[in-house]
């Protein structure tokens, strides 16, 4: 067995964190939710309308009940104008995901198909050590149920002592340990990458070409992974990292442990987002309590968020109606770079924390993030997929649309819940039970149907 | 709520459509499979005519579920279209049935020409002769035009089946499976490539002059495009002859 990696600890961690998706979008009127909600919101509404309306209108009685009856018809379509721009929003920042999540899987298919290295078995991963290549099926299926509790209590422990880090401020040490992994996946394994691919085409490089390549790519990506930088290439960092993180564990990860390890860390994603004393959940929601944003190292967003700070959360609660369809008007065309220093506006209080007004902001965008943990699932599966011996092009087609079908209804849950979801289940789920059925199903069907040149 | 993901921009709206319409093709072959599979299993597995036999009627259980699929897919868009005729401003829905229907039809049939072509694709790259065991040496590009057609004949199909079900015309809907029925078992006479693949073609074409008048175009429609410039200057010279009078 060969131990690949020497600071294991520091990068098996990025993939443990990562795995949750929220919603950094709190739309103005959740009133196409049901019923109690709705009509709070909308008894609040022609409250502050009312107020607004009277104090327009001169002090009658008569004009105080037109405009009444005028503001709530106003109103209702001013609701409704404003749940379609959420709505709109909502399901442009679906689309804003699928680009991401399928140019990662693209980058990983491609390596896999093209580079002999990624599918090469050389050995594993201390942290499965119990070898597949036993005699019987049962030995070789305890064996990777095995792995998979080591992986998985492995990343547990992990995560527990990233949150407890957190809650106890330990910034720096946390700031260090990521700026470590960072460094180790973009210098090194970007490194070993280069090395195959060159290998693979033959091409020749001599090594100052190499060191000049690597350090300037490493360079801006750690600068802009972790400082600042735009946000277009901060996303494409993000990718790649991503996209390597899944090539190794699909070179290092065993067959069978692979396909356990995933159903069990969808299983450990339910878990750790969804109950009360969850790992992530409790992240999640310290980061928002403090409102600071959960380290950008670990998360990607589909868009950049920025605002004033907390300067007026009275004015968020009030003016949210007339302003925020402004405000969207606004920023459809924003694009910023510098992220760091800001704040993102806590997402689950009550007071409706979207654009404030117009004048105050420099510009606020919202999005939809995922973790990058889902990122380095979804192309590990999509990878195994296209990794199988038979070279089917199907099953990798297959396990890629249920993914993506997968994350859209994520998102749909998560515009439905409006609170942090986890990921990895339905798309996992979805993807694992075509991979199955499309390998030992699919597959001779469509070779069989292809053999005689038969169409359906 | 399929309404939150459907209330979006056109492009949007479109890619969403498409890909869920690519899971239910899935969906209706990974049942077809099912079948077959469970069938050669429970079948003799030596005698090859029993095997072939299995496999015609897989690939027509497969076709009739495809057909069933698109249904079904009719329906879920028929309630999408409601939803979003609800929300939106002026009671209309931003995407209106027929573009759903060609759309739906356009992404059925890329994901079943994609299916069909790509190991093949694949396997073209490596090395190889083609038809060294006697087979016909014109498979892969014989293979490209079927693709070519059946892709075509999908959308054609989804822009009439979308037609037909809107208007009730159960004829109609009879009649686009039995052409799917036929054109797959044309397929069947394979390496007498010139008794599939004409009148594979030919069916295409018919069901594209079909799918056409059904979408409501017209020679006239054609002319009109052609010649639509000299219709907009009419247009604005009547505009400004009115205006003058309210000038004074």
């Amino acid at each position: 067995m060969i131990t690949f990696m020497n600071n294991s600890d520091s990068e098996d961690e990025p993939c443990n964190e990562r795995t949750s998706l929220m919603s950094a979008e709190s739309p103005p009127v959740p009133s196409y939710q049901d019923g109690l909600q709705a009509s709070e919101t909308r008894e609040a509404q022609t409250h502050r309308k009312r107020q607004t309306g009277s104090s327009r209108s001169p002090n009658n009685v008569a004009d105080e009940d037109a405009s009444d009856s005028d503001v709530r018809v106003r109103e209702s379509a001013l609701e409704n104008e404003e749940e379609e721009l959420t709505l709109k929003y909502g399901a442009k920042h679906v689309i804003m995901l699928f680009v991401p999540v399928t140019l990662c899987m693209i980058v990983v298919v491609a390596t896999i198909k093209s580079v002999r290295f990624y599918t090469e078995k050389n050995g594993q991963l201390i942290y499965t050590p119990f070898s597949e290549d036993t005699p019987s099926v049962g030995q070789r299926l305890l064996n990777s149920v095995l792995n998979t509790i080591i992986m998985i209590s492995v990343i547990v422990v992990m995560t527990v002592f990233l949150v407890v880090l957190y809650k106890y401020r330990c910034y720096k040490f946390i700031h260090g340990w990521l700026i470590l992994s960072s460094f180790m996946l973009l210098f090194l394994f970007t490194y070993i990458y280069l090395g195959e691919v060159l290998k693979t085409y033959n091409v020749a490089m001599d090594y100052p070409t190499v060191i000049l390549i690597i350090w300037n790519f490493g360079a801006v990506g750690m600068i802009c992974i972790h400082w600042k930088g735009p946000l277009q290439l901060q996303q494409a960092y993000l990718i790649m990292i991503s996209a390597l993180m899944a090539l190794v564990f699909i070179k290092y990860l065993p067959e069978w442990s692979a396909w356990v390890i995933l159903g069990a860390i969808s299983i450990y994603d339910l878990i750790a987002v969804l109950c009360p004393k969850g790992p992530l959940r409790m992240l999640v929601e310290t980061a928002q309590e403090r409102n600071e944003p959960i380290f950008p190292a670990l998360i990607y967003s589909s868009a950049m968020i920025w605002t004033v700070g907390m300067a007026k959360p009275d004015m968020a609660a009030k003016g949210q109606s007339q302003q925020t369809w402004d405000a969207e008007d606004g920023r459809e065309n924003h694009s910023s770079t510098s992220h760091l220093d800001s704040q993102i506006l806590d997402t689950s209080s009550p007071a409706p924390s979207h654009p404030i007004a117009l004048e105050e902001m420099e510009e606020e965008e919202r999005g939809v993030k995922l973790g990058l943990g889902d990122f380095i699932f979804y192309s590990v599966l999509v990878g195994k997929a296209a990794a199988t011996p038979s070279g089917d092009w199907n099953t990798t087609l297959a396990c890629f649309v249920a993914i993506l079908i997968g994350l859209c209804l994520t998102l749909l849950l998560l515009a439905v819940f409006k609170k942090a979801l986890p990921a990895l289940p339905i798309s996992i789920t979805f993807g694992l039970i075509f991979y199955f059925s499309t390998d030992n199903l699919v597959r001779p069907f469509m070779d069989t149907l292809a053999s005689h040149q038969l169409y359906i | 709520s399929l309404w939150i993901l459907s209330a979006a921009g056109v492009p949007c709206l479109i890619l969403l459509f498409s890909l869920l319409r690519a899971f239910f093709w899935l969906v209706s072959l990974l049942l077809a499979s099912l079948i077959w599979f469970i069938s050669v299993h429970l079948s003799d597995q030596g005698n090859a005519r029993l095997q072939y036999g299995l496999l015609i009627f897989g690939a027509a259980v497969s076709v009739l579920l495809q057909e069933a699929f698109r249904f079904a897919y009719f329906k879920l868009l028929k309630k999408a279209d409601e939803g979003l005729a609800t929300i939106s401003e002026d009671g209309r829905s931003p995407i209106s049935l027929k573009q759903m229907a060609y759309v739906s039809g356009l992404s059925f049939g890329i994901i079943s020409g994609v299916f069909s072509v790509i190991n093949i694709l694949a396997d073209s790259i490596g090395p190889g002769i083609v038809g060294i065991h006697g087979d016909s040496p014109y498979y892969f590009i014989t293979s490209a035009f079927l693709t070519m057609a059946v892709v075509l004949l999908h959308t054609f199909w989804g822009v009439i089946f979308f037609d037909a079900c809107e208007r009730r015309r159960y004829w109609c809907l009879g009649l686009v499976v039995t052409s799917h029925l036929v054109t797959s078992g044309l397929t069947f006479l394979n390496p007498w490539y010139v008794a599939s693949l004409v009148p594979i073609y030919i069916i295409t074409v018919c069901m594209g002059v079909w799918a056409f008048f059904t979408a409501g175009g017209s020679f006239h429609n054609i002319l009109k495009c052609l010649s639509c410039k000299q219709e907009d200057d009419s247009r604005v010279m009547m505009y400004s002859a009115l205006q003058v009078p309210f000038e004074d």
